[in-house]
């Protein structure tokens, strides 16, 4: 069985192997392998193209910027997600800005893990989907399934422009697949995870599986929850989302983000203003508390959304 | 790597005060659209930063990389940019290279290694580094890459995050800092409290080089050997330059804050004045021959202004406004 952070390593291991302009740089990942073992193996595999980098996110990213611009396809890890903050200026005003300005592509890829894990605490825990995706010039997933995380990091490295890669550590080890598939829809287009004619749940991430869950469990009341798994949140696949509100009339965004802003918002005011009339209900959005990601198993798992919070909150989508 | 440094010719020094001039015309030019109002956004000037500019400049070769920053004119004419594309950009024609997107200062053709700085300082310490990384994954060896800083930018994580990581991995990268007294309006004394700037490169473990910003010869023969260092796996070179600029942060500020005592000091002389001064007492040239020689430089300069001006702006209409280079990831916002 392939678990998802395996695939992350072998998606690595592919791009290395089939593109020489591929090299990956971050902290600890050259003969150790990373903080979670991401690139595994892979310095020992392709020698002098894992390189270990100092403690330095602007560096890393500035780097990968200068690479790419002379035609490498650098993939860079940040350790956390959290961390990716110290780089943020790299990634949003210069690999974001470089394209528009210059007409010169930036593809790099920045791995971010990502999302809640119990006792992570408030430094390495963060979704910062939502903060990627406002600034223009970057396109952002957030892989959900272990096949995902294979197809769409590969698509990454081949894609001209600098991607954000939002991959979510909770599911690192708890999904697992049989096998890899070669492809999978491309980055843009959302999946209809679940189908189902009552109301539409939009979700993204680690938040797929809980939104998953708690259908299943309205499904045992009878009740059937279409689940819509984005995919990539910027592009952001409207017509998907619009067309599965069609279908229902009623709209659920779930996410494990911070609620001002962020991609429920995001998803809630394109839904609101371009399918207003294919609503029979307000749309309804479940997030994280507005507070740091607490570091207690008790009470992370009280700060984000879980099946029995979505599932509560679709009852009420549904006036049950 | 001890190959001899090259000395530096009567034929170099003449090349390079050229370039200083024709930057120096140049910018009394943009200077002069500024106050009639006919620049895009804002006009900042290189001047007293000259001789270390172009020194930067005219010892890097094609296939090399050059982060040029904001007083860096100079180093930018002699890395190959033109009076034309200068001026379409600070003119906002629409043929510039950045096509209206960015402006003046921010201007590059990074496919030629001619970076586009963005705003926030140092950044461009670790972009240069990492294009240098990946020449030589490619296997290409020789090549160097530099990029200029002030005083206030050796202040920035980025300056100290980029030259450490280029460090590390004994990149061939010169960082040259005009120490130019003001980081806007901030003087030395708050911005760092080493005793000298240069101080910084043991630190990093990169080799350090003074120079006398001012003195032409002293940066030519510096950065020749910076570069020269560089080029031959020496690894990262920091080069710090005394000199003071002349001008206020832009053509906006009024240069109040100015300590006037500094102007007699030796850091406040006027680099061209003093290459003058050089040129003719080494009877390499009189003061006529120079006179002629700035005289075609304006001619140049006003020449090519007169053309720009009748170029055609960036037409908002014709923008493709993508941020991204795939037109399938462009997404229409309803309410645009």
């Amino acid at each position: 069985m392939i678990t998802y952070l395996e695939a992350i390593r072998l998606a690595q291991q592919k791009a290395l192997a089939t593109d020489p302009r591929v090299f990956l740089y971050g902290q600890d990942i050259g003969n150790f392998g990373g903080a979670f073992k991401a690139t595994k193996n892979l310095a020992a595999e392709f020698p002098g193209r894992v390189l270990d980098a100092p403690l330095s996110e602007d560096a890393i990213v500035g780097m990968a910027i200068g690479a790419a611009i002379e035609g490498a396809r650098p993939i860079v890890e940040m350790q956390f997600a959290d961390f990716s903050t110290c780089g943020l200026n790299q990634i949003v005003n210069h690999a974001g800005t470089l394209f528009y300005r210059t007409g010169v592509p930036c593809p790099i890829v920045v791995r971010l893990p990502s999302g809640g894990t119990s006792g992570g605490g408030p430094f390495h825990s963060q979704s910062l989907e939502a903060i990627y995706a406002h600034w223009p010039g970057l396109v952002v997933v957030t892989p959900a399934t272990v096949e995902d995380a294979y197809t769409m990091l590969l698509e990454a490295v081949a894609l001209d422009d600098p991607v954000v890669f939002c991959e979510h550590k909770f599911l690192y080890y708890h999904l697992k697949a049989e096998s890899l598939p070669d492809t999978s829809l491309p980055i843009g287009k959302a999946r209809i995870a679940r189908t189902g004619r009552d109301a539409t749940v939009v979700t993204h991430g680690a938040m797929l599986h809980e939104s998953l869950a708690a259908a299943t469990e309205l499904a045992e009341d009878g009740y059937q929850l279409e689940v819509v798994d984005l995919r990539s949140v910027k592009p952001l696949d409207t017509d998907t989302v619009l067309a599965s509100v069609a279908r229902t009339g009623r709209l659920l965004v779930v996410s494990e983000e911070w609620p001002w802003g962020g991609v429920s918002a995001e998803v809630v005011s394109r839904v609101t203003t371009e399918g207003f009339g294919l609503l029979d209900a307000a749309p309804m959005r479940v997030n994280a508390k507005d507070t740091p990601v607490p570091y207690h198993p008790d009470l992370w798992s009280v700060h984000r959304p879980t099946a029995s919070t979505i599932a509560a909150a679709a009852r009420r989508l549904l006036d049950l | 790597m001890s190959k001899t440094i090259a000395p530096v010719t009567e034929s170099d020094y003449l090349k390079a005060y050229r370039v200083m001039l024709l930057s120096r015309v140049l910018e009394e030019k943009l200077a002069s659209l500024y106050r009639a109002g006919m620049i895009k956004g804002g006009v900042f000037l290189g001047r007293g930063q000259e001789a270390l500019s172009t020194a930067t400049g005219i010892h890097l070769r094609k296939g090399d990389i050059f982060a040029p920053l904001i007083r860096d004119q100079a180093g930018r004419l002699a890395f190959g940019d033109t009076v034309l594309d200068t001026l379409r950009t600070y003119l906002g024609s629409q043929l510039g290279s950045m096509r209206g997107r960015d402006g003046n200062i921010h201007r590059g053709r990074p496919r030629e290694g001619y970076y586009a700085m963005i705003s926030h300082l140092g950044a461009m310490v670790p972009a240069v580094a990492g294009g240098l990384l990946a020449r030589r994954l490619r296997g290409e060896s020789g090549v160097v890459g530099a990029t200029c800083l002030g005083d206030g930018g050796t202040s920035t994580g980025a300056f100290h995050e980029g030259l450490n990581a280029a460090a590390v991995d004994k990149l061939p990268l010169v960082v040259v800092v005009a120490n130019n007294q003001y980081a806007y309006s901030t003087p030395n004394s708050r911005q760092y409290a080493c005793a000298d700037l240069l101080d910084k490169a043991a630190g990093y473990g990169v080799a350090g080089h003074k120079a006398d910003g001012t003195d032409l010869l002293d940066c030519l023969q510096t950065l020749r050997k910076a570069v020269q260092a560089a080029r031959e796996g020496g690894g990262p070179q920091l080069v710090v330059a005394s000199l003071l600029r002349l001008v206020g942060h832009g053509e906006h500020d009024d240069f109040s804050y100015l300590d006037k005592n500094l102007k007699k000091t030796a850091v406040g002389a006027d680099c061209l004045l003093v290459a003058e001064k050089y040129i003719v007492d080494q009877g390499w040239k009189t003061a006529e021959n120079l006179a002629e020689w700035r005289r075609e430089a304006e001619q140049e300069v006003n020449t090519t202004a007169d053309r720009v001006r009748r170029e055609p702006s960036p037409d908002a209409e014709e923008d493709d406004w993508a941020a991204l280079s795939r037109s399938e990831y462009r997404e229409q916002f309803a309410a645009v």
